[in-house]
């Protein structure tokens, strides 16, 4: 009866929501009386074992060099025997790019449904309540699943991963039974760009609006965010423009994002890009119009032209930092 | 082709959200809808195929009391053939996609596209769970999509801090994301058109919603921050005060 918690791994390392999601399974199993059983693709048996550390009983390590790379058929009907064989009706993983695109084949194939990119888990009267955002951001919805196989989706960053433990968790190897119509749909490969945080899994980042002026103003925001260890983001303005990437754009049509610290820069606050970083722990503006509405939302702001407070700021936070 | 497009429709991204009587759903009063911004590269793409192949036929398909037929029209506007309104209120992402895998059970889908997410309940699961419970592939949040005339195609889809490129072949569902194509506006002749195109209304066999909603809410208002200073000057206190009050640094 315990909680399966689907982690994920890229380049053999375990992405940082897994552990987070390990976590906040934890905290559920524990109050439900029962525990947490991690289930780990690919990686190695160190992994397996550190899963522990985060508060995981078990590690059922799936070991088919055919799961290598994503397919989400055969990791679905891989994730539902596993499911079977310990008698599982809760799964948890997170809402990353693979979370959202297996939980559902996942839900149609053990029968149940999903809580999709959840924000907070209560247990109340021996069930499982999940909270999460709608009308992006404009509204908290509070939901049950009414299957009995229920599936969890957890915003990366929200739940915390906080330090291992020594524990080890016991590993137990699996090999799924597949044939080949499982892989009717297969990633041939992914192509990262190296040497860059992503802003969905970043724990810093500073973002440049259109109060920047141009793309050539762009080391502004590099500059700072190299001090800081942060990966940069932009609004759609920008991103409309040309002037940065999509896959930068934070807000309603880009990326949802829960870093510790986000930095607008330029930005006005449009009620499209709240919705992507409202729930970051500590926003910081920098905007010379006083009424931006980016500053309803920002913990701290600073009024005024960020070519000139920009590069003072990257200044002083060097010399704080070293 | 036997092309199929889900449609959402949507509360304008703009719209004030006020809890309704029931606390469990919005206020819909002034509320104005419209065709869920993702959904229109999924039009697009259906468009597109059609075009490419020269054949074929592209159905708008769409959950939800009378209401909807007006964001049906719009798909049909910008240029699909027909529309399929399955009257029944949608309750939750996983009844909707039994509804609408229900009706396109017999009517062999070379392709259903859909948007990455409804900008109401920002579900992301419709092509997965219309993939799993039609029994073919599903590719989400499609930035790049070529298909060839054998059917098999591959898909570029977001991943963090990149793409991954997925193949598999036809039938399948497909979400769209923002990039895959630049979505037509209607033309006026397409407006005029889009009134006298059929649209053919199904009453779903009973289905199971999953989810509930137990309460709906408004999330805490922030207080408004502080202003530390204008201009360089406040620089020093913003680092101390993310220093020692928030802890951040
Ligand atoms: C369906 C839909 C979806 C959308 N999705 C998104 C989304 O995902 N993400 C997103 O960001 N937006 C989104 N938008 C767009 C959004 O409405 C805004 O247009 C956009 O966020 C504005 O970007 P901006 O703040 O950079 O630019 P602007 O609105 O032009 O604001 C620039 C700001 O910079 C300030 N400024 C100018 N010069 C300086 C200077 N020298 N020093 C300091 N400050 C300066 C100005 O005071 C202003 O506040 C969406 C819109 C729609 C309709």
């Amino acid at each position: 009866m315990s909680i399966l918690v689907i982690t994920e791994t890229r380049d053999g390392q375990v992405k940082k929501a897994g552990y987070e999601a390990i976590r906040a399974a934890a905290k559920v199993a524990g109050e439900m009386g029962t525990e947490v059983t991690a289930v780990l693709f690919g990686a190695d048996d160190a992994a397996a074992k550190g899963m522990g550390g985060y508060g995981a009983a078990k590690t059922v390590h799936v070991t088919d060099d055919r799961l290598a790379l994503y397919a989400n058929s055969a990791y679905a009907k891989t994730i539902r025997q596993i499911a079977e064989k310990e008698g599982a009706d809760v799964v948890m993983m997170p809402a990353t790019a693979l979370g959202k695109d297996l939980a559902p084949r996942l839900a149609v194939q053990m029968d149940g449904a999903i809580a999709p990119d959840v924000t907070d888990l209560v247990v109340e009267s021996g069930d499982i309540h999940a909270v999460r955002p709608v009308y992006a951001g404009k509204a908290l919805i509070k939901i049950k699943i009414n299957s009995v196989k229920k599936i969890f989706t957890l915003r990366p960053n929200v739940f915390s991963a906080g330090t291992a433990s020594g524990d080890e968790a016991a590993v137990e190897a699996f090999a799924p039974e597949l044939t080949d119509d499982d892989f009717a749909t297969k990633s041939t490969g992914t192509s990262i760009a190296s040497g860059k945080l992503d802003v969905t899994e970043a724990v810093n980042i500073v973002s440049g609006g259109r109060g920047l002026q141009g793309a050539e103003n762009w080391n502004l925001v590099e500059d700072l965010a190299s001090v800081l260890g942060a990966a940069t983001g932009a609004s759609r303005a920008v991103v409309d423009a040309g002037w940065r990437p999509h896959a930068e754009q934070v807000g309603q049509t880009g990326k949802t994002v829960s870093p510790n610290l986000y930095v607008a820069l330029g930005i006005s606050g449009a009620i499209q890009h709240l919705a992507g970083m409202s729930s970051s722990k500590c926003i910081v503006a920098v905007n010379k119009d006083k009424d931006a509405p980016i500053f309803q939302v920002a913990d701290y702001g600073i009024v005024g032209d960020v070519f000139d407070v920009v590069p003072a700021l990257t200044e002083e936070l060097k010399t704080f930092l070293a | 082709m036997n092309i199929f497009v889900c449609v959402s429709h949507v509360p304008d991204t703009t719209t004030k959200v006020q809890v309704g009587g029931d606390g469990k759903t919005i206020d819909p009063s002034g509320v104005t809808y419209i065709l869920n911004p993702y959904d229109e590269y999924a039009v697009e793409a259906g468009l597109q195929l059609k075009e490419a192949r020269g054949e074929g036929e592209v159905t708008i398909v769409c959950v939800g009391p009378d209401a909807v037929k007006e964001t049906i029209r719009k798909g049909l506007a910008m240029g699909a053939d027909k529309g399929l309104h399955i009257v029944s209120e949608p309750r939750d992402g996983f009844g909707t996609a039994r509804a609408i895998a229900d009706a396109l059970k017999d009517k062999a889908p070379d392709v259903v596209f859909c948007g990455r997410q409804s900008i109401d309940y920002d579900g992301w699961q419709m092509s997965g769970l219309l993939g799993e419970m039609l029994e073919i592939p599903s590719v989400s949040v499609a930035a790049k999509l070529e298909i060839a005339d054998d059917g098999s195609f591959a898909a570029e889809r977001d991943i963090e801090g990149g793409s991954e490129t997925i193949t598999s072949k036809l039938p399948a569902v497909i979400s769209a994301q923002k990039g895959l194509n630049d979505p037509r506006y209607p033309k006026l002749q397409g407006i005029m058109q889009a009134k006298r195109k059929p649209i053919e209304d199904v009453e779903p066999a009973p289905y199971e919603n999953r989810v509930e909603v137990i309460e709906m809410s408004k999330p805490p208002i922030k207080e408004a921050g502080k202003i530390v200073g204008e201009g360089p000057d406040a620089v020093k206190e913003l680092v101390r005060l993310l220093h020692e009050e928030a802890k951040v640094i």
